[in-house]
């Protein structure tokens, strides 16, 4: 097993624009992603992520350049772009590079606005899904669980998710430039999805008085509602809501817009030109970007949002170099396990385990006794008789090996049941 | 020599409220609010000095029009800062006031003696309520000023210098309502006294003369304003737009009028 065969592939917010992003969005039927990735030939383990600023597949493959280009295929499978523009939006890690950037993943250093807290729940909710599926094995299953205790250490011994920056905190910035204060204000909320539950809770914060939830099903709509004591109303109510409101968060999964300008502008001279501020944090776009342009009405969907966390980002600058210093270190330990997950090391490792055990035994037991040098002699021969003699189908298992597969899954058990790993993480 | 001393007093909290505009440390804007008291307190002084000298109220020429006009935006500034906070509205505000006393320092300084007809209370009492009244509408440019800009970052989501230094938007929005809201009534009242004194002095109480015409266009401009303010939600950057406009109007009526189309305020030549 080399540490070159673990990969990912995927686009982001810095590789795409959210026009491409969107086309690569997968809705509809959860289960297509993992039945497509399962029929690729060679993608032998993986993990599909998806979110509005990323779409990933972390994988292990032997053969690589076929695997690679199949799932570039079915990445922007439903996507307009050309099959030779697909290489500029997408990136391919390899070996330590792909497992530093899972934990820079995982940490939220990778993120559009850095430090954000969803990204780790959006990556163990993808492993769940992908796990659940049988899609995993043993290098995944190691790699991501240390990406999420990776994660959790950065978070824990730097400060960058301190400032709780995300996506509706800037939002919210960007509402007191507008407003001022936001007390006394009402905010509506399109599409009932979490994002939208995570951006009225930062408003709700700050003041907002009251929160109406507009949604394709009603019954949905009222479940959040009832959470922020708010109203809920219909999609084909919007215009007529959007007359009292002045925040409004648009996350609905509509694949086309559900808001253009010409169905603003009437409603702006109803509202006497009070201001609007419309957010848009919906991959595919909910809103019409020309809506900018009319007075009063401030548009900013995902991609904008992230430059209002730019402004204060010097700050956090130094966590972040901390921050990936842990990643650079954790990832040398995990090269260090890929390396010992090869025959030789793990028997050694073995080897060692047990005679570490004898010879602690006999210096216990022979500090106590008055025996002749002959005799210890002969108990220390014993010793290492009982370890080859106990050792020797452990290590015959181990090398019996027929596939590539088999051989990883012994030698993950042998290093579970004689606790292997446990040993060198306790140093750590 | 008090008038430079507290011209150079308004250079000083200028500055001081530039560097608190870069630094944003609170400690300087405290140091350039002083400074402009001070300054502000020193020119009471010397237009009090100018009263005594003149044996009249010092509001005859250029070089005392101008000079009041930045000695009431100094002390309308000041009050309303007593009364509420805006973010970095002094740097703005110090700017133009400064500009007005370095343009008062640029005209002579002689006093003319004043024609027997215009010699009534009503001086004192129409010239100063016209120009504080201009005052408030210099300070309504300010903001409105601050606003396009601001608005300039939101919209365009570039966020310079501005974005993190200048106040919300509603807040603006509200500044320029409280400067017209102030300003206009009393430069209604100006215009009142004005043609109060017009009727003692000239006999009549409206004489069309260029002066008259264009404070009536000015205060036409700020009454539609105000009035689609309240009507047709004219706010936000038309607002903004119109409060820069109206300010225009009232700088023509102060020197466009003067210099351009002579009658019978030829003062202030």
């Amino acid at each position: 097993m080399s540490v070159d065969s673990i990969l990912i592939l995927g686009v982001n917010h810095k590789t795409a624009p959210v026009e491409v992003r969107e086309q690569l969005a997968f809705t509809g039927d959860p289960e297509r992603p993992f039945r497509k990735l399962k029929e690729i030939p060679g993608c032998t383990e993986f993990c599909f992520l998806s979110t509005c600023n990323r779409v990933e597949v972390i994988f292990t493959s032997p053969h690589q350049m076929e695997t690679i280009q199949s799932i570039k295929k079915f990445l922007f499978a439903a996507s307009n772009v050309r099959e030779k523009d697909i290489d500029n939006f997408i990136y391919l890690h390899r070996g330590a590079d792909a497992i530093n950037h899972l934990y820079r993943v995982a940490a939220s250093l990778d993120s559009m606005v850095v430090g954000e807290p969803q990204i780790l729940g959006q990556l163990k909710d993808a492993y769940r899904n992908s796990a659940d599926r049988e899609c995993t094995g043993v290098i995944l299953n190691r790699l991501l669980h240390k990406a999420f205790s990776v994660a959790k250490r950065i978070r824990t011994e730097t400060n960058i998710g301190g400032s709780a920056v995300s996506i509706s905190y800037a939002a919210v910035e960007l509402a007191k430039k507008i407003f001022g204060h936001l007390e006394g204000k009402k905010v509506l909320l399109v599409g009932a999805g979490e994002m939208a539950e995570l951006a009225a809770e930062h408003l709700i914060n700050q003041g907002i008085s009251e929160v109406i939830v507009a949604n394709r099903t009603l019954e949905r709509a009222v479940n959040l509602a009832k959470r922020f004591n708010g109203k809920a109303v219909g999609l084909a109510e919007l215009h007529a809501q959007m007359e009292f409101v002045d925040i409004m968060v648009s996350s609905t999964g509509a694949s086309g817009l559900i808001l253009h300008q010409e169905d603003v502008k009437p409603i702006m001279k109803q509202r006497k030109n009070r201001p609007l501020f419309l957010i848009d944090i919906a991959v595919p776009r909910d809103l019409d970007p020309k809506l900018n342009d009319l007075d009063n009405v401030y548009l900013y969907d995902v991609d904008d949002l992230s430059q209002v966390v730019e402004v204060n980002k010097a700050e956090r600058e130094q966590e972040a170099l901390r921050a990936e210093r842990i990643v650079t270190e954790e990832t040398l330990k995990f090269l260090q396990w890929i390396e010992d997950m090869q025959l030789t090391p793990t028997i050694a490792a073995l080897r060692q385990k047990a005679d570490n055990i004898a010879k602690a035994e006999l210096a216990k037991t022979l500090a106590h006794s008055n025996l002749s040098a002959k005799d210890i002699k002969s108990i220390e021969k014993m010793a290492g008789a009982i370890i080859n003699k106990m050792l020797h189908d452990p290590i015959l298992f181990l090398k019996q090996g027929h596939t590539q597969d088999d051989k990883r899954l012994k030698l993950d058990f042998t290093r579970k049941i004689f606790g292997l790993d446990l040993e060198s993480e306790k140093e750590e | 020599m008090l008038f430079s001393l507290s011209l150079i007093g308004y250079y000083l909290s200028t500055t001081t409220y530039i560097i608190f505009f870069v630094t944003q440390k609170k400690k300087i804007r405290a140091a350039a609010r002083c400074l402009l008291f001070g300054a502000g307190v020193l020119h009471t002084v010397t237009i009090l000095g100018r009263y005594f000298l003149a044996g009249h109220t010092p509001l005859t020429t250029h070089h005392d029009t101008v000079s009041f006009f930045a000695w009431s935006m100094t002390w309308a500034f000041l009050s309303f800062r007593w009364r509420y906070q805006v973010k970095n509205f002094g740097t703005f505000v110090s700017l133009v006031i400064t500009a007005l006393m370095t343009i008062a320092a640029l005209s002579s300084q002689t006093i003319a003696e004043l024609p027997p007809a215009l010699q009534s209370a009503w001086l004192p009492v129409h010239a100063s309520i016209a120009i504080i009244a201009d005052g408030f509408m210099a300070m309504g440019f300010c903001s409105g000023l601050m606003y396009l800009l601001q608005e300039r970052e939101l919209k365009k989501k570039r966020f310079g210098v501005f974005y993190s230094r200048l106040p919300s938007l509603e807040a603006l929005d509200n500044l320029i309502q409280h400067c017209l809201t102030v300003g206009f009534p009393l430069l209604t009242l100006g215009i009142i006294t004005g043609s109060f004194w017009a009727k003692q002095a000239w006999g009549a109480y409206w004489h069309w003369d260029p002066k008259e015409t264009w404070s009536l266009i000015t205060w036409l401009l700020y009454a539609a304003m105000l009035h689609q303010r309240f009507i047709a939600g004219w706010r936000g950057k038309r607002a903004a737009i119109l409060a820069i406009i109206g300010f225009m109007a009232v700088l023509f009526t102060l020197w466009g009028v003067t210099f351009l189309l002579p009658g019978v305020h030829s003062y202030v030549r």
